[in-house]
Parts: C-alpha cells; structure tokens; sequence
C-alpha cells in the first residue's frame, strides 16, 4: 500500500508545483501510515530525482520511450494506471496543471476511483477522507468526502508548505502496455515561450489589462516582472485584442494563479478577473481611479498614473 | 458527423455566491443562470462546424432537473438541433459522466464536445471519465479544432503556449477560447427554439463518489493599504517587511 504522487519534469528539472505534491503526499502518509512513490513524466536530471528522495519519496517509477516524450494524454494516463496498480496506490495526488488535469481523471476512471480538484488543505482522515477544495472560482469553498476505495486529488498551488523529510530513494522504470488507442492522438509540433516564467508556477505575477493602452506599453509589465522573477499575466480584453498571447489571460475563464504576490497594472478589477486571483497570498493594485473594483480585494493599493508609478516602481525594487 | 454538446446550467459569472440551509445548499435568490462559458465555446465552434458542413446534427445534452431548461432552451436558440435532458440532480461528476456515456453510445455520436470545466464546482474531469467509460480519447483544454474527413487537428493549451495534435473519431474534448467567439441568439433562433425538441429521459443509475458535505465562504478581506504615487519605495518596504513576499 503507497501514496502515488505525480511528477512533472521538463528539460531537466521537476516542477516547483509537483514538489508541492510530493510533500502533500508525504503529509497524507504520515497520517495514514504509509510511505510515498512517485512516477516521473517527462526528463528528470538524476540529481532532481534523488533530491525527491528529500521531501520523503521512497520511490520513483521512470517512464522510457517516445510515447511518453510528448506528455501525450492516454501514455501518460496508462502509465500513471500502471503505477497506481504496482505500489497498490491508495491515495494518488498532482499538482494541478494542464497535464494532470488531463491525465488523473483519466486515470481515476479507469481506476474506479474517486477523485477531486483544486484541493487546498491536507485531508481529514479520522473514519472517512475528507478535504476542502476551492469552487465557483475561488468565490468559495466546499468539504468532500471521497468515498471509494482508491482516492485522487489535483492539488491547488501554495496548499501545502514545502518541508523536508529526507529518505533513501530507491529507483525503477516502469513498464508500460500501451494499446494501439493510447497512441492514437499524435502529437505533431510544439509552440512555446521559452524563458519566460511559468505563470501557473510563479511565486510572483504581474498583470496588466486594457489600462495599459496597447502591446507596445508592455515593457512596462515585462521590466517590473523581470526584476521580482515574476511571470507575466494579462486580463481577458488584452488576449483576446492580441495584445498579449492567451497563455497570459488570468480571470474565471482564463488561468487561476494563486502566488504569493499579484501585481495588477491598469486592471477595473472585473468579478470574473477577480475570480482567478482570489486565492493569491497579496495582492497590489496600481490603477488611476480610485474608484476601480481592484481595490476591494487588494491589500495595498497606489492611485496613480501607471505610465508613472511602475517605472518609478521597478526602479525601487532593482535596488534591492 | 454528429456532435453531442455538454452543457452545464450555472449562476452568471457577475453572481454572488451564498448558501442556504445550514451551508449545504447554494442559495439560488438573485442568481441567474447560464450556459457555462466554456460550454457555450464548445456550443459555438459546434455551430460553426454544421454552418460549414462539417457536422450534421447538434444535441445539447444536459444532466439535470427542470429548472435548467430556460437554459437548455438557449443552446436551441444558438444552434443546437435538439437537446436531451437527463432528469437528475447533477450530485457527482461520475454520476453526470455515467449519464453523457450513456447518451453518446446510444446516440451513436460521433464528437462529444464540452467545456474545460464547469465554473460552479470546477472539476475538469466528467470529460475524461465520459472518454475512458466510451473507451475514446479525449483532449483538454482545446483552443483550436478542425475536421477533415475523421481527421480532426487541434491545438491545446501547455504550460506557456499550445501543443498541435492529429486525432481521430470518435474523440471527446473539452474546449476553452479562442476555439469560437461566443454566440448570442438571433430572435429567430429564439423563436425556433420554441419548437425543437427537447427530450427528457431518466437517468441510469450508478454508485456516488465524491459526497459534498457543506460549503463555506472566504474569510473576508481587511481592508486595501494605500500608498502615495510618489512613494513607491514605501510600498517595496511594505511589501518587504510586512507582507514578506519579496
Ligand atoms: C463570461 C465572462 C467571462 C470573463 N472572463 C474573464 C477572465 O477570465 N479574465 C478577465 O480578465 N476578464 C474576463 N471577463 C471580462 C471582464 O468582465 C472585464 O471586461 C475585463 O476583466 C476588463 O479588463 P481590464 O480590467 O483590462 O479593462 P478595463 O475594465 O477597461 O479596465 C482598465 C482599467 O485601467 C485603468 N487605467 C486606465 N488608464 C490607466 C493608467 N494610465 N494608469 C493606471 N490605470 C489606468 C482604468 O481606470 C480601468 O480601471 C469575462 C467576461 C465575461 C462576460
Ligand atoms: N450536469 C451536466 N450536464 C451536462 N454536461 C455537464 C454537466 N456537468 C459537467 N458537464 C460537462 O463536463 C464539462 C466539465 O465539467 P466538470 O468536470 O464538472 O468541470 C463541462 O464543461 C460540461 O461540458
């Protein structure tokens, strides 16, 4: 019996978000008295694999071969089943991320499992498992009850402290049977941002909306975000004007961040952009009207011009 | 080709949120419904696809009680040929998956589209366990969907851009923007709407997963700190010593 957590790695390195999950899983262990494996998608360096090992992972599954290269959905699922049913996993948990959302429910049909989202604290494990899991788009918050006998979880960003339990690790790859229907869905070709930071994975973000006038403003919100190695968000009329690609868009029907700091720039402040930020730690609003529905949910706010304030801003924080 | 279309009936983006009866009930005074935004993308690419031949029928299925045909009735008016309720209380998404799979297979359809998630309790699974129930595959969040012949090309949304895939049907998907501009209703598609079919059917049954227990909401904020203009450094020290998150 094992707690199985998911692991996201890429051009080396794993996710800030799936140590998050490994230390979530280890917390679950401990209170059900059971140790954690994980199963590694994508390229892991050897050296982040035994640092796993640090945040009291026991074990980690390897995947080899080109279906997995891709984080096609139904290898990866197969594979995350296939690990599932080798450490008789009784508990599973992910990050949430665009990957797992797609692979641990698919996982957990096939497990028969049960399974919930956006998970935001540790469960209560006193006669049945019962966690708190963010709904309406962070506007509240409902308490399940996960009632089959196998149980998975998608972890929101910033629901658990990072904290070291350090183990030996032990590693294995793991073979997987895949069916001709599980490499059915190819993949033909990639477009991504390279450098930038991920925004789902971000400590800090910052935001700009239609306040900003135009693409060609938008150093403003890349400098500052430079500086705080933050990523860069926008609100929805910014992508869909092509000012800002739709990767960026924050908001109820965009990306939901939850970092440590948000910065939004020349942001009304709009219930469904809201919506998508409510469960950040702070967050600052710089916008010209005093009036504008941001400052009801900031906690520090300057009214001002922001083709002012923020380089005035960024000028501050690189001095520090 | 025809295409099945998931719609969920939820409180408008705008609506605020509270809960009746000892927290167990969303408190539905003062709310207005809508088609999820994300289904109403899936709805509307779905339009697109029949407007230029590709599909040849549309049903918008819905798993839930009366009260969200007013709903139901607007996907009719967007573009939806008929629509199928299945007369239950959505109460888990393995229960609301078990009714889709049912519908899909007995239907004999081709594309099952639906949204990236549901914005009242934002699961974001019923389209993979609907796939894996089908023995399908499934894609999410879609931004981009094409079909030629029963080739479809789709991109999807990764971590910081998009990925392009080749699929093939029967697939289900779950889409997100900018896959279609949302459709508002013509009056015709209104009135039209008035005589299509909208067919009611009793549910299967299955064992319940995940039981919700109560709700709650947020601690309220304390309160915005203002700062001068001219005193960005007092906000960098603010955001320093007080806040602690730089
Ligand atoms: C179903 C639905 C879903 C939606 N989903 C989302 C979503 O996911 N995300 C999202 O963001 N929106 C979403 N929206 C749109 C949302 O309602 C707002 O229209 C949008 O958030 C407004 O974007 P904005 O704040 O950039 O622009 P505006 O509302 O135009 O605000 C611009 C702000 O900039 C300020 N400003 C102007 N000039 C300056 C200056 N020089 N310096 C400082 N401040 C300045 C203004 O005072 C104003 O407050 C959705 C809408 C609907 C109906
Ligand atoms: N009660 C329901 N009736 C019809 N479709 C639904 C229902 N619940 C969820 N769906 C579909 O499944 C998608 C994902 O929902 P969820 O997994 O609940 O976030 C939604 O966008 C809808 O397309």
């Amino acid at each position: 019996m094992s707690i199985l957590v998911f692991i996201e790695a890429a051009e080396g390195s794993i996710k800030k978000s799936s140590i998050e999950a490994a230390c979530y899983a280890k917390a679950v262990a401990t209170q059900i008295n059971s140790q954690v494996t994980a199963l590694v998608a994508g390229e892991a360096s050897e050296a982040e694999i035994q640092a796993l090992g640090k945040y009291g992972v026991e074990k980690a599954y390897l995947l080899e071969g080109d279906p997995f290269k891709n984080f096609a959905i139904a290898p990866v699922s197969a594979a995350l089943t296939q690990a599932a049913k080798s450490c008789s996993a009784k508990v599973i948990i992910g990050a949430k991320s665009n990957l797992s959302d797609a692979v641990l429910p698919r996982t957990t049909a096939a497990l028969k499992a049960s399974m919930t989202t956006n998970v935001v604290s540790l469960p209560s494990t006193n006669g049945g498992f019962e966690v708190k899991r963010s709904i309406f788009t962070g506007k509240a918050f409902a308490t399940v009850k996960l009632e089959s006998d196998i149980k998975v979880l998608s972890v929101k960003k910033n629901a658990i402290e990072l904290s070291e339990s350090p183990v030996s690790i032990q590693v294995e790859k793991l073979a997987v049977t895949l069916s001709d229907a599980d490499t059915s869905v190819k993949v033909t070709g990639q477009e991504k941002a390279t450098s930038a930071i991920s925004l789902p994975e971000a400590d800090i973000v910052v935001s700009g909306g239609r306040g900003l006038k135009g693409p060609e403003n938008w150093s403003l919100v890349t400098d500052l975000a430079k500086t705080l190695h933050a990523a860069t968000g926008c609100s929805k009329p910014v992508s869909d004007l092509d000012w800002r690609p739709h990767h960026e868009h924050v908001g109820q029907t965009g990306i939901k961040v939850s970092p440590n700091l948000y910065i939004a720039i020349g942001i009304s402040g709009a219930i469904q952009h809201i919506a998508g930020i409510n469960a950040s730690k702070v967050i600052v609003a710089i916008n010209k009207d005093p009036d504008a529905p941001i400052f009801k949910v900031a906690d520090y706010g300057i009214v001002g011009d922001a083709f002012e304030v923020v380089p005035k801003l960024t000028q501050a924080l690189s001095k520090i | 080709m025809k295409i099945l279309v998931c719609i969920t009936s939820v409180p408008d983006t705008t609506s605020k949120i509270s809960f009746t009866n000892n927290n167990t009930q969303l408190d539905p005074n003062g709310v207005t419904f809508i088609i999820g935004p994300y289904d109403d993308y899936a709805l509307a690419r779905a339009v697109e696809l029949k407007e230029t031949g590709k599909a040849t029928h549309i049903t918008a299925l819905n798993v839930g009680l009366a009260d969200t045909e007013p709903v139901i009735r607007k996907a009719l008016a967007i573009g939806a040929d008929d629509a199928i309720r299945v007369n239950a209380a959505p109460v888990d998404s393995w229960f609301v998956a078990t009714q889709i799979a049912e519908v899909a297979k007995s239907g004999n359809y081709d594309l099952v589209m639906m949204g990236r998630e549901s914005i009242d309790y934002n699961s974001g699974v019923v389209h993979s366990f609907v796939a894996e129930m089908l023995g399908w595959q499934v894609v999410t969040p879609v931004m981009k969907l094409d079909i030629e012949g029963t080739t479809l090309s789709i991109s999807r949304e990764i971590e910081g851009g998009k990925e392009f895939l080749q699929a093939n049907l029967p697939l289900v998907v779950g889409c997100q923007e900018p896959i279609a501009e949302w459709k508002i209703p013509s009056m015709r598609g209104i009135m039209s709407a008035r005589t299509k079919q909208l067919q009611v059917v009793e549910p299967t049954s299955t064992d319940l997963k995940v039981k919700t227990l109560n709700f709650e909401l947020p601690p309220a904020k304390s309160g915005c700190k203002y700062v001068d203009a001219d005193q960005v450094e007092q906000l960098v020290s603010l955001l320093k010593s007080e806040a602690k998150v730089i």
